[in-house]
């Protein structure tokens, strides 16, 4: 079993200079920090920049950093490809030919932002600065800076992760978790501890449930997947719930494979035979929960009979899995992305949250901890909002507003169909007047990652009057509607922090920014002055360091915030912040751990409640496994199965067109979303877009390992090559999302290629699930043919005849209107 | 002599031990220091739980490995020891590596040519 301590007491601490920031070593300069976007993921790991004549050679782990220990993704290991990549955007630029020609006319920084400031004024005064939409890409070091930006400078309430559908990532699970814990849960691999797993508080795992996601290679969510590898060595055992075979799975007491958007049926199935069978932990839910009754009862009926002919797993399988999950003493449920791209998403989390609750699994060692940002610096969706408009806000897209769903709004982004419906017909579903008239991307690759229903969202964004991208790389997005470029500096680049759980890091500056390229931080400061003065002075930004050492101080954006004034003084009353400047945290390693995180049971110690007393920070203070909140949310308040809007339950007469389940979105090492394809390492590793296959389908539909196969629905298609593999069960396929290929012409109808191998092409806008939450991305229904040399293109035909047309522009559906 | 262990067991196929150590040894497209080797995954019939099946990594060392000589001279790990992210790679004096093959889990120890 690897051994932590042995781990530790082998290092050679000196020769990785432990305690220096910068170093001179054999010719290169050397600079200890974390890496966060752009490129990368949602994680910030250690790392040693070698840089020479102010260029980056190469990067190493730092095994000094607790929260990788110096291991490192092939990814960040190939860095230098990227940060020195030709492809760069170095200089702003201005489109000079038609949308999607690729002509662009360099200009100057101050050319652009009169450009910007111009537009923006002349919006704001014709038609409202709600007229303005605010975009950011996942988990970018811009997710809580751009809201801001948005909010403050352009002062629209319109901040979204646009044309993706049902908030489908991360947000229904979160807002799922907030509603019965009052905190949000994550499986405990020694996160909250400087020591991680000698820590002698932490035991590791005595189950680990990893479902709906491969943490190995997402490494979602400021988390690692690897860290649970470390707890298997530990002794954890696994259950794995995919319909891919994974690492886990292999690995697995229990592999459940179940069909693709019925993880809610298992959920209440096992929650049935816990239950029943009385496996709970007793004396935590008569303690420390209510709504068992109300629980059971909604779920009496769900038993894995029930569930069996649902998720095509064996109804013995289910009680055995369920069994063990209850039996561990301290068990962790590692989800995933999965929970939030099915119909069922919102009930599905809950369904998830109970369990852990009645197992009594919340917030103990080796179980599902709830974790804060460290050091209460919360920077997040609401920063800047105090200086949106009021008249702004009011007309804010939200759910009902913008789809005419109605119940809680529980969700701070803008709805992005809301926004789709408003580009396309120009007013409300009301029929209230509401152009889009601008949009503003950061750090965002929409049409090629995660607009779903790409070749509409092309559509629309093509009828939007000023397009702005902020990106260091020409993406299909650039080429396709922006109007003007904003080159923006690469993680090494910049000076940074963040928290997203624990430790706080920062990000320091290795190397200068390439050609004139600009932090995302320093267009904030640069903008923010000539956009909105208020804030501009209210914030008292003049470099990018300003921003870290706010944030470091628990700015969060507001102008009346608990933890301090918008310039960073801290209040008395303050509670957020690390007492340590950019600067001196970065020369103190870069982290730094807070007590909260590294506390277990805090809802018995008083510390989850802004009351100070115990419990936890709901309504009640009690875990509400039919939580109140949910009802005011109009969610229903206990867990339940909704099937796709199509497949065999729902639409068996379609299943002869159409006989596979299409399952897509898996990750893989060498990328990140549409992230890093222009690097030939990668490249070398994972040249081509991948469809898996099962044997058996692989013969019925006459596909063959290594060639292209077109993957269609009812709604549109794409092209990937074969992967032949048990990974997958007979009747069901996975794709990879994300592709393009820097490689291929720019111009329409190519724009590298995007349309050609993009699952967007068959997923629907305006698919929900409760609520408005969740959609189908994971669980559609599709065949799967050869490619034959000549065949159409999607990128043709999406650019140049106007689509599949099975839509009708301004109708709130996902499929044609007659 | 030295060389390196794998507890292949929990091997997850991450490639970060192969570009490790293809970019300190600037190796083209094509060539490696450590290459993954990948069997499975097949089912076996009749087993259950964690024997059903096999899919397992293990990496080989290449003519071009040198277990990062300089840099262990240097105080430092190898390259793909330092990287790997499943924890289960070891660099050390191979009589002491061998006591970790415990049978419990799978093993290989890899000793390059240092000549």
């Amino acid at each position: 079993m690897a051994n932590y301590q042995e781990f530790l007491d082998g290092i050679d601490r000196a020769a990785y200079h432990e305690g220096e920031l910068t170093w001179e070593e054999d010719g290169f300069t050397v600079t200890r920090t974390y890496q966060y976007s752009p490129p990368g993921c949602h994680d910030s790991c250690g790392v040693l920049f070698y840089a020479k004549d102010g260029k980056l050679d190469h990067v190493e782990g730092d095994p000094l950093s607790p929260f990788t220990n110096g291991k490192l993704c092939m990814r960040c290991l190939d860095l230098p490809e990227i940060v020195n990549h030709p492809d760069r955007v170095l200089y702003p630029m201005k489109r000079a030919g038609e949308r999607g020609e690729n002509k662009w006319e360099r200009i100057t920084w101050d050319e652009a932002y009169d450009m910007i400031e111009t537009k923006v004024k002349s919006i704001r005064e014709e038609y409202g600065s709600e007229s303005i939409v605010c975009v950011h890409g996942t988990g970018r070091n811009v997710n809580w800076l751009v809201p801001l930006f948005g909010q403050a400078a352009l002062q629209t309430p319109n901040i979204s992760t646009l044309f993706f559908t049902g908030f489908a990532c991360y947000m229904p699970r979160v807002c799922g978790a907030m509603a019965p814990l009052g905190d949000f849960p994550i499986a405990d691999a020694a996160v909250g501890h400087e020591d991680r797993y000698v820590d002698p508080s932490f035991k590791a795992p005595e189950v680990i449930v990893v479902w709906g996601n491969e943490p190995l290679a997402s490494n979602a969510d400021g988390y690692i997947g690897h860290w649970l590898v470390q707890c298997v060595q530990m002794g954890s055992r696994i259950i794995s719930i995919d319909p891919r075979l994974t690492w886990w799975g292999a690995r697995a007491a229990y592999h459940l494979q179940l069909r693709p958007g019925t993880d809610a049926a298992l959920a209440c199935a096992w929650l049935n035979v816990i239950i029943s069978e009385g496996l709970y932990d007793h004396e935590f839910v008569d303690c420390w929960t209510s709504g068992l009754d109300e629980l059971w009862e909604g779920i009496k009926d769900m038993t894995p009979e029930w569930a069996a002919p649902i998720t095509g797993l064996s109804a013995e399988d289910i009680t055995a899995s369920a069994r063990l999950y209850a039996s561990g003493n301290n068990s962790a449920i590692q989800w995933g992305l999965a929970f939030d791209q099915q119909m069922s998403a919102m009930a599905l989390n809950l369904a998830v949250c109970d369990l852990m609750a009645i197992c009594g699994n919340i917030d103990r060692p080796g179980g599902n901890i709830l974790v804060r940002n460290s050091f209460e610096i919360n920077a997040g969706y609401a920063s800047g909002e105090d200086f949106t408009p009021q008249s702004a806000k009011d007309r804010k897209l939200t759910i009902a507003r913008g789809t005419g769903i109605t119940g809680g709004e529980f969700i701070a982004h803008a709805c992005t169909d809301g926004i789709l419906h408003c580009i396309e017909a120009g007013e409300l579903p009301d029929g209230e007047p509401y152009p889009i008239k601008m949009i503003w991307f950061q750090s965002s690759n929409s049409l090629a990652c995660a607009g779903m229903d790409a070749p509409r969202d092309y559509e629309a964004l093509k009828t939007v009057d000023f397009i702005v991208n902020a990106d260091p790389i020409l993406t299909p997005l650039s080429v396709a509607v922006a109007d003007l470029l904003l080159p923006v500096a690469m993680s090494c680049e910049r000076n940074s922090a963040r928290t997203w759980w624990t430790p706080v890091r920062t990000i320091y500056r290795a190397v200068e920014p390439a050609g004139e390229a600009k932090t995302d931080e320093q267009i904030v400061v640069d903008l923010m002055p000539r956009l909105n003065p208020e804030a501009a002075e209210a914030f008292g930004w003049t470099k990018d360091t300003d921003i870290a050492d706010w944030y470091l101080a628990g700015g969060d954006g507001k102008k009346h915030g608990a933890s301090s004034n918008v310039k960073g003084n801290i209040s008395e009353k303050a509670k957020g912040g690390v007492g340590m400047s950019f600067q001196e945290l970065s020369e103190k390693g870069g982290y730094a751990y807070d007590d909260w995180n590294h506390t277990y049971e805090k809802y018995a110690k008083g510390m989850l409640r802004d009351d100070g007393n115990p419990g936890f920070s709901t309504p009640s203070g009690r875990i509400e496994l039919a939580p109140y909140t949910y009802r005011v949310w109009g969610l229903t308040p206990t867990p339940f199965h909704t099937e796709p809007p199509e497949g065999p339950v729902t639409t068996p007469e379609l299943m002869e067109e159409y006989p596979l389940i299409l399952s897509c979105g898996g990750r893989s090492f060498e990328f990140f979303h549409s992230e890093h394809r222009q690097m030939p390492t990668m490249r070398e590793f994972h040249p081509l877009p991948l469809v898996m296959v099962n044997p058996v389908d692989a013969e019925k539909y006459r596909v063959e390992d290594g060639q292209w196969a077109w993957i269609e629905n009812g709604h549109g298609r794409f092209k990937q090559v074969v992967k032949v593999t048990p990974r997958v069960a007979p009747g069901v396929i996975h794709a990879e999302h994300g592709w393009w290929f820097p490689e291929q012409e720019a111009a329409e109808p190519s724009l590298f290629g995007t349309f050609d191998s993009n699952p967007n092409n068959c997923t629907r806008a305006f698919e929900t699930g409760e609520g408005g939450i969740g959609t189908n991305i994971k669980s559609m229904i599709c065949r799967i043919y050869p490619y034959s040399a000549g065949d159409e293109l999607p990128g043709e035909k999406v650019t140049r005849k106007g689509g599949w047309g099975d839509y009708t522009v301004g109708a709130m559906c996902g499929s044609k209107v007659d | 002599m030295n060389g390196i262990l794998i507890n292949y067991e929990y091997c997850t196929g991450c490639h970060s031990c192969e570009v490790a150590c293809k970019k300190r040894l600037g190796l083209p497209e094509g060539e490696f220091g450590i290459r993954l080797t990948e069997t499975g995954p097949w089912e076996y019939a009749g087993k259950s739980g964690e024997d059903r099946w096999e899919w397992s990594w293990v990496p080989v060392l290449t003519k071009a490995c040198d277990l990062c000589a300089d840099r262990t001279d240097a105080g430092k790990m190898p390259m793909c020891v330092q990287h790997c992210q499943a924890w289960c790679m070891y660099h050390g004096e191979v009589g002491e590596l061998a006591r970790k093959m415990d049978g419990e889990t799978r093993w290989a120890l890899l000793t390059p040519r240092l000549a």
